[in-house]
């Protein structure tokens, strides 16, 4: 048989030559089985809509979000309705402002709100919890019970309060928000801790000597992040349904700021007079982002412990 | 062994476990176990001593409270002639790096989200924080050689590593900062047969290169026989029998031992058959 020596001993060298292979972490092994799950590649595309609709959408709005069409004031049902020949491509609300430039900037605020309030929750709730299952015993005990008289407390009741005692600002939504998101957070966190804990990797971080705080740092949280995001894509569209709920009872953002609830309140309010829209573009971008980020957080619960499916 | 001054001695170690009686009631008193009852021995410096037991008989606990990961109720340790029990936080830091350890799971042992390179450099990281990133990654990769895993799977996660190797990773870990003692927590059992023979030969030729001291926990006679110098049988947290490996094995003298000797099945049906019946008149005697 014909060898040929030339060649073989390049592919040795090519052999030899090859440096470190590159190891697939378990991150990676994930993303590739949640790209395989259909309704969750299609979720974030559309998600990714809804992102790029909310920062960019005020260049191809036509009318500003503060400026009124004095042209239809007055006969919004008759004139009002989305057309692409006035610009208005969602409508008018009952105030003569173009819908489209509403709903993007309501978009804007009820994405933040979720987002920012579903980041808190995240690194507070997730330290929160690992610090005090990591450390047992007493602290455990306080820091838990700590968490227990929190959520004892009816939150919306807190948050109302708050809002009506330090007025209606968004900032004051994101504290009163940010206070209770990471409740629950903290409890799951705590629960993989405890059973992270007792693993031979801890223990052997610990008989090396490694510092609580680093065992937490590099050991605990890297190894809670699948449950975190998966419960923080969850807890996105709980944050805007709590938001939306407050600004639907009309202590929330206050005007001339928007958000979903507060365009869908009105939007209800003025059903009737048979402006339909006023309701209906709203809702859809709402329900949209909702079952989206649903349907993410499933492919990624799936794709990150295939165990469980 | 008993000209060489002892690298470790432990003196009358105690452990003691609380546990909670069911639906207790806050001051109810807890039940309190004994798991480790005044353990003493001494371990010289080359030397392996085989810790041997049922499970449960509190070989894992003791080597725990040695190095301090479990709090004991008594008993003093000392390393190289000083006591680690009354020792502060930053002096058995230091120890640390002399005694290291070997786990049970290969995998479970191994952080599942860091490279083996990251895992092996870990306590180079935690004991000489100053090293450069280079130096860390030469001495990983010397290290993985040898103890024979090639440096090109430095970036590799330990899921894509078989039993054997990642138990070849944990060594690599325990071996880095080059330390004196190295407690074997059962190493091998959770190891093929043909793969538990390389591993214990790979930690006998690094203990003769390095001139290590090994602490061989494991409940498997037949592998503490082949790998210790002298063999300490555990029996409820107690010491049954210490000495020479050899006599341990070929002349038990408490009943306890003989009846885990005679528990090892033999691969030879004539003396498989003769051993059952001695096990037989054992149990009967007892």
């Amino acid at each position: 048989m014909m060898v040929d020596v030339q060649k073989m001993e390049q592919l040795a060298d090519n052999l030899a030559a090859q440096e470190e292979v590159v190891g697939r972490s378990l991150f990676a092994d994930a993303r590739r089985r949640f790209f395989k799950n259909k309704a969750a590649v299609v979720s974030l595309i559309l998600l990714c809509g809804v992102f790029l609709f909310s920062t960019f959408g005020h260049m191809i709005a036509v009318w500003s979000n503060e400026e009124i069409d004095w042209g239809i004031l007055g006969q919004i049902a008759e004139l009002g309705a989305p057309s692409i020949e006035n610009g208005h491509y969602f409508g008018a609300d009952e105030l003569g402002r173009d819908l489209f430039a509403r709903v993007v900037q309501g978009t804007q605020i009820s994405l933040m709100v979720g987002i920012i309030g579903a980041l808190i929750a995240v690194v507070v709730g997730t330290l929160y919890g690992a610090i005090a299952g990591y450390s047992g015993g007493k602290v455990d005990n306080v820091m838990m019970r700590i968490v227990d008289i929190l959520q004892s407390i009816p939150y919306m009741f807190v948050l109302i309060l708050l809002l009506v005692v330090f007025g209606r600002s968004i900032f004051m939504l994101f504290v009163g928000i940010g206070l209770i998101s990471w409740l629950d957070m903290s409890r799951i966190a705590r629960g993989q801790t405890l059973t992270l804990k007792n693993k031979e990797f801890v223990e052997a971080a610990i008989a090396t000597g490694v510092k609580p705080i680093t065992i937490i740092l590099r050991h605990i949280v890297p190894n809670l992040l699948g449950v975190v995001v998966v419960y923080s894509t969850l807890l996105v569209p709980q944050m805007i349904l709590t938001e939306s709920f407050i600004s639907f009872l009309g202590l929330g953002v206050q005007e001339p700021n928007t958000s979903w609830g507060a365009m869908i309140a009105e939007g209800a309010g003025t059903m009737q007079y048979g402006t339909l829209w006023q309701l209906a573009f709203p809702m859809f971008f709402f329900i949209i982002t909702l079952f989206s980020f649903f349907f993410i957080g499933d492919g990624l619960r799936d794709a990150l412990d295939p165990k469980d499916r | 062994m008993s000209t060489k001054e002892p690298i470790l001695s432990v003196r009358d170690m105690r452990v003691e476990f609380k546990i909670k009686k069911q639906n207790a009631l806050p001051w109810h008193q807890p039940d309190i176990l004994r798991a480790v009852k005044g353990v003493s021995f001494d371990l010289a410096e080359g030397e392996t001593l085989g810790i041997v037991g049922e499970s449960g008989c509190g070989k894992s606990t003791l080597a725990r409270a040695i190095i301090r990961m479990i709090p004991s109720q008594g008993g003093e340790v000392f390393w190289q002639g000083r006591d680690l029990m009354k020792m502060n936080e930053k002096d058995l830091l230091g120890i640390r790096k002399e005694i290291q350890m070997i786990f049970q799971d290969p995998l479970a042992s191994l952080n599942p989200r860091l490279t083996a390179g990251q895992i092996i450099a870990e306590p180079l990281k935690t004991h000489h924080p100053n090293t450069s990133k280079d130096e860390v990654k030469k001495q990983v990769r010397e290290l993985m050689e040898k103890v024979g895993l090639s440096a090109r799977m430095i970036n590799r996660y330990p899921h894509e590593f078989s039993g054997g190797q990642c138990q070849r990773i944990g060594i690599a870990r325990a071996l880095i900062t080059n330390p004196k003692l190295i407690i074997c927590d059962e190493p091998v059992s959770a190891l093929d047969v043909s793969v538990q023979a390389q591993v214990v030969n790979l930690l006998m030729d690094l203990q003769k290169e390095l001139g290590l001291s090994l602490l061989f926990i494991a409940h498997d006679l037949s592998v503490v026989k082949h790998i210790s110098n002298r063999i300490m049988v555990l029996e409820f947290g107690d010491i049954a029998e210490i000495g020479e490996a050899h006599d341990v094995i070929h002349n038990p003298q408490s009943p306890y031992t003989k009846e885990l000797i005679n528990a090892v099945p033999i691969p030879d049906p004539i003396a498989e058959r003769k051993r059952i019946a001695e096990r037989r008149a054992l149990e009967a005697k007892a």
